[in-house]
């Protein structure tokens, strides 16, 4: 689009927006130092909260849970969801609606049939329910965002490049290596973003698929604000999105170095 | 003298490895399946000391999410801890493990009075865990009127100040008691009449909350309503002006049980620790952290020596010890079968309805 | 038709190989087969159990009892049950508007800043959704309460001089949902936006078009496809979501998520629930399958 600068009232738009994002975030950051346990009124400063939290063996196990279960359900998801977008942008056959109709379910399903209907299916199988069935049932629900994704970066993917690169002689595997992955990468990388995003945040599903000793962190979340939303509870939020940013920052002075 | 020493020395060490463990127990480790916040970390923490058994937590928010886990099957649990009427409808379903009680001698310290319950007379399939009543909870710095029945809430003044449970047993049950019937009435008539009241009542609520309802009236959003002993008396500790009273028609009344689910992989180790959680020392760390009602008599006697002030606060306030007339006055939940049905529509039409 | 003038590699014991690679119809069905394969296990299989389920009966204590019984579909018709359906549309809805209204100046905004400036804005806007979800909403709890942030701020500059009761009530449900899904438009609409051609715009300046004019004869139409699959993403979900109405309306109603979920545990009448949940499925599925071939594929559904 234009490289003229937006005018002046949609930057204020914009700022009052991103204000309206992040004031909730600013308050967590607040209230993960207050002394009151019942976080209801401010009382205090304190660091005592991030104390807790680092001896808090339950959030510790959840955390790691939480992102085992965010990376294999994330890999797996962008690998299958990503051969299913090449299918569906560039060939027909036989079931291509059935196909398309099938991914769209996990995007619109209620989340507690989803669970329910996961947790009947293990109990009739006679799986037990844990870290595995979790898994299980994320990449379930993510194959179809990474496949969304990858299809609209496909869209305007011309094909002429991997004609030539074809008629220069790579075979259709090196072609896909070489040129098509390559070029279809952000997409590819926005879609496994968005899975790990979706697999670390989700609460019903898991909670319908998880077993003794597979608690995640949503989980325990929730569990934990039933009481109160403790200091302990935002001081965990905090450190979240401390890290995020810092990641954030990483990618984007790696980012710079390379251009 | 050495030999006598040597042989002393030798008991002791057999005395204290008797002691630990409390005999051939295979398991290594203990799926618990409880509320959330109810039971205390150095509860588990001496548990896995004294036995070396692993306990693994994990939370439900309510006994309709752990009926729905259980009747979906595979659950993989060893304890759990279900109320009254839980267990009434989880033990028809066969979904429970019959309890070997000799495993559990600990089970005397329990008081008498909250022995042989009507849900379970033989404990058969429980142990009581902690009980409590459902009350009126008032901030007496906001209402200056006294409180006495459960009509009060709906005195207009209070427009927009009153927060109710979550929960339409409860609460539709005290609308019929507010009207002279039965708690858990199957009668729909009585159910018509309890629905047109409750949606009288609705200008008044605030919100409806069976999480924290302490969080609003600590808050101050709220300046009476309907709550949970434990939450009152947690509210009561941070604000005094709190004050929690059983009202003319009855407070509610709850009973909370350890149980084993039928197909526990460690049924030795959930007798274990039941019979732990029954011993006055780790029972009072419950008391002190979680100010429900505690059935362990020989736990009180404990905690009147370990800690007169708080076992003074536990029997002073009347969110955690109730009078004998408050007890026999309160109504518990009770299944109400065939009319749940109708119980929920109802429920769903007074919220449901604009 | 492109010759294969390369080697086959390995031979012809891979005759099988060489004829995928040549029929472009079985490559296709080998690169969809591992979907369907995955979701017709864990997605397709189980939802058949919830068909079955539906017309199944309750047993007396909530268990399922194996006995027909289509009555479960016959109560939805219910006066009730429409109203209910009804008002979690307008929610839906409203919040679908608002998303628009507050979401698409910003799509706007970062679609027109230099390249370099826009990943990182958009990135900015998911960062929060790292934290916790229920968490999110209770700090917004923590803003709007009578002694929360927002009031304390308000009283002490002397703007009201009473405490707003904001929270507990639709408008603090609306600040919520759009909330949550504020993203989920902002996203596909710069995606929409980001593609116009600035030499579009030229072109309609050179013809003495005023902004105003190439906006609403340019600029709108051609966002349209953003606009709608933004409104999907939003209004399909918003459709069921129930925790947000409880945590910041209060739990003073019933959403259709309400619904399902109070049929699963509270009522434990699981055949009830499951029919719902199947009507509903139908209904979104529709939804989106109407919408989605009216905007051609709806690539705009995300980046």
């Amino acid at each position: 689009m234009s490289e003229k600068k937006p005018a002046l009232w949609l930057r204020i738009w914009a700022i009052i927006t991103y204000a309206y994002i992040y004031l909730p975030i600013l308050i967590l950051i607040i209230f993960s130092f207050n002394t009151q346990k019942l976080n209801v009124r401010w009382e205090g400063f304190t660091f005592h909260w991030y104390e807790v939290l680092f001896n808090d063996q339950e959030v510790m196990l959840a955390t790691r849970n939480s992102l085992t279960v965010a990376a294999v359900s994330t890999t797996a998801a962008t690998i299958i969801g990503t051969m299913a977008a090449l299918a569906l942008q560039r060939y027909r056959f036989p079931g291509y609606t059935l196909a398309e109709s099938t991914l769209y379910i996990p995007v619109i399903i209620p989340e507690v049939v989803m669970g329910i209907s996961l947790l009947a299916f293990f109990a009739q199988i006679g799986f037990t329910l844990g870290l595995g069935t979790i898994t299980l049932a994320h990449i379930a629900f993510n194959i179809p965002f990474v496949t969304l994704v990858v299809r609209a970066r496909l869209h305007g993917f011309d094909k002429a490049i991997e004609e030539a690169a074809m008629d220069l002689g790579a075979n259709e595997l090196t072609t896909f290596w070489r040129v098509t992955l390559p070029t279809i990468m952000p997409g590819v990388l926005s879609g496994a973003l968005l899975a790990f995003t979706l697999s670390l945040d989700d609460y019903v599903i898991t909670y319908f698929t998880a077993g003794p000793g597979s608690t995640t962190l949503p989980l325990r979340v929730f569990s934990m604000v039933r009481f109160a939303v403790t200091p302990e509870v935002n001081a965990l939020s905090t450190l979240w999105v401390l890290t995020v940013f810092t990641l954030l920052l990483i990618g984007q002075l790696a980012q710079r170095r390379r251009v | 003298m050495k030999g006598l020493k040597l042989i002393a020395l030798v008991g002791m060490a057999m005395l204290l490895v008797s002691a630990c463990g409390g005999g051939q127990v295979q398991s290594k480790e203990l799926n618990l399946y409880a509320w959330s916040e109810y039971i205390p970390q150095a509860l588990l923490d001496g548990f896995t000391e004294e036995t070396g058994i692993k306990v693994n937590y994990d939370a439900y928010s309510s006994n309709e999410e752990l009926i729905a886990k259980l009747q979906a099957g595979a659950s993989g649990y060893d304890v759990i801890i279900p109320s009254d009427y839980t267990i009434v409808i989880l033990s028809k379903q066969g979904l429970l493990e019959e309890l070997d009680l000799s495993q559990i001698p600990n089970f005397e310290n329990i008081d008498p009075a909250l022995k042989n319950p009507y849900y379970d007379p033989e404990h058969k399939y429980s142990v009581p865990y902690q009980w409590g009543t459902v009350g009126l909870v008032v901030d007496t710095s906001k209402v200056s009127e006294p409180l006495t029945s459960w009509n009060d809430l709906w005195d207009p003044a209070y427009e927009g100040r009153v927060i109710l449970l979550d929960d339409e047993r409860e609460v539709l049950g005290m609308v019929l008691l507010s009207l002279g019937y039965e708690k858990n009435s199957t009668d729909p008539a009585q159910l018509e009449e309890a629905k047109a009241r409750l949606i009288e009542l609705m200008p008044n609520v605030r919100l409806f909350d069976s999480d924290s309802p302490k969080t609003a009236l600590l808050a101050g959003e709220v300046w009476l309503g309907m709550t949970w002993n434990g939450e009152a008396a947690i509210a009561h500790g941070e604000n005094p002006a709190i004050d929690y009273i059983c009202p003319v028609e009855g407070c509610g009344i709850w009973y909370d049980n350890l149980s084993i689910p039928k197909g526990a992989p460690h049924k030795d180790a959930a007798h274990l620790f039941i019979n732990y959680v029954l011993k006055p020392e780790a029972s009072i760390l419950i008391t002190a952290e979680f100010p429900y009602s505690n059935p362990n008599k020989a736990a009180l006697e404990l905690l009147q020596k370990e800690n007169p002030e708080l076992y003074e606060a536990y029997m002073s306030f009347r969110a955690t010890n109730p009078s004998v007339e408050e007890i026999e006055n309160a109504h518990p939940v009770m299944d109400v079968g065939d009319a749940t049905a109708l119980w929920d529509r109802i429920w769903t039409e007074v919220k449901g309805g604009e | 038709m492109a010759e294969t003038t390369t080697s086959q590699p390995f031979g012809r014991s891979f005759t099988v190989v060489a004829k995928i690679r040549e029929n472009a119809r079985m490559q296709g069905l080998v690169l969809i087969s591992p979907t369907i394969i995955y979701l017709a296990l864990f997605l397709l299989l189980p939802l058949l159990l919830v068909v079955v389920l539906s017309v199944m009966t309750r047993g007396p204590y909530g268990n399922v009892v194996y006995r027909l019984n289509l009555q479960n579909y016959t109560r939805l018709i219910d006066p009730l049950y429409l109203r209910i359906l009804g008002y979690s549309l307008t929610v839906a809805a409203f919040t679908t508007l608002v998303t628009i209204l507050i979401g698409y100046p910003l799509a706007y905004y970062i679609a027109r800043v230099p390249e370099v400036q826009r990943a990182p804005l958009l990135f900015l806007i998911l960062v929060p959704f790292w934290t916790n979800f229920i968490i999110r909403i209770y700090a917004w709890i923590m803003l709007l309460r009578s002694e929360g942030l927002l009031n304390s701020l308000l009283i002490n500059l002397g703007v009201i001089q009473i405490p707003m009761e904001i929270l507990y009530t639709p408008t603090a449900v609306l600040i919520g949902m759009v909330y949550e899904f504020l993203p989920f438009m902002v996203l596909p609409l710069y995606t929409s936006l980001e593609k116009i051609e600035n030499a579009q715009l030229e072109a309609a300046a050179d013809l003495g078009a005023r902004p105003w004019q190439a906006f609403l004869r340019i600029t709108l139409p051609l966002s349209v496809p953003g606009m709608i699959a933004g409104s999907i993403l939003v209004f399909i979900p918003a459709m069921g979501m129930f925790v947000v109405p409880d945590l910041m309306g209060g739990a003073k109603t019933v959403l259709v998520g309400n619904l399902i979920r109070n049929q699963f545990l509270t009522a434990r009448d699981w055949p009830f629930g499951a029919a719902a949940s199947m009507l509903l499925l139908l209904l979104t599925l529709v939804f989106t399958l109407f919408y989605t071939r009216k905007a051609g594929f709806g690539e705009e559904l995300l980046l």
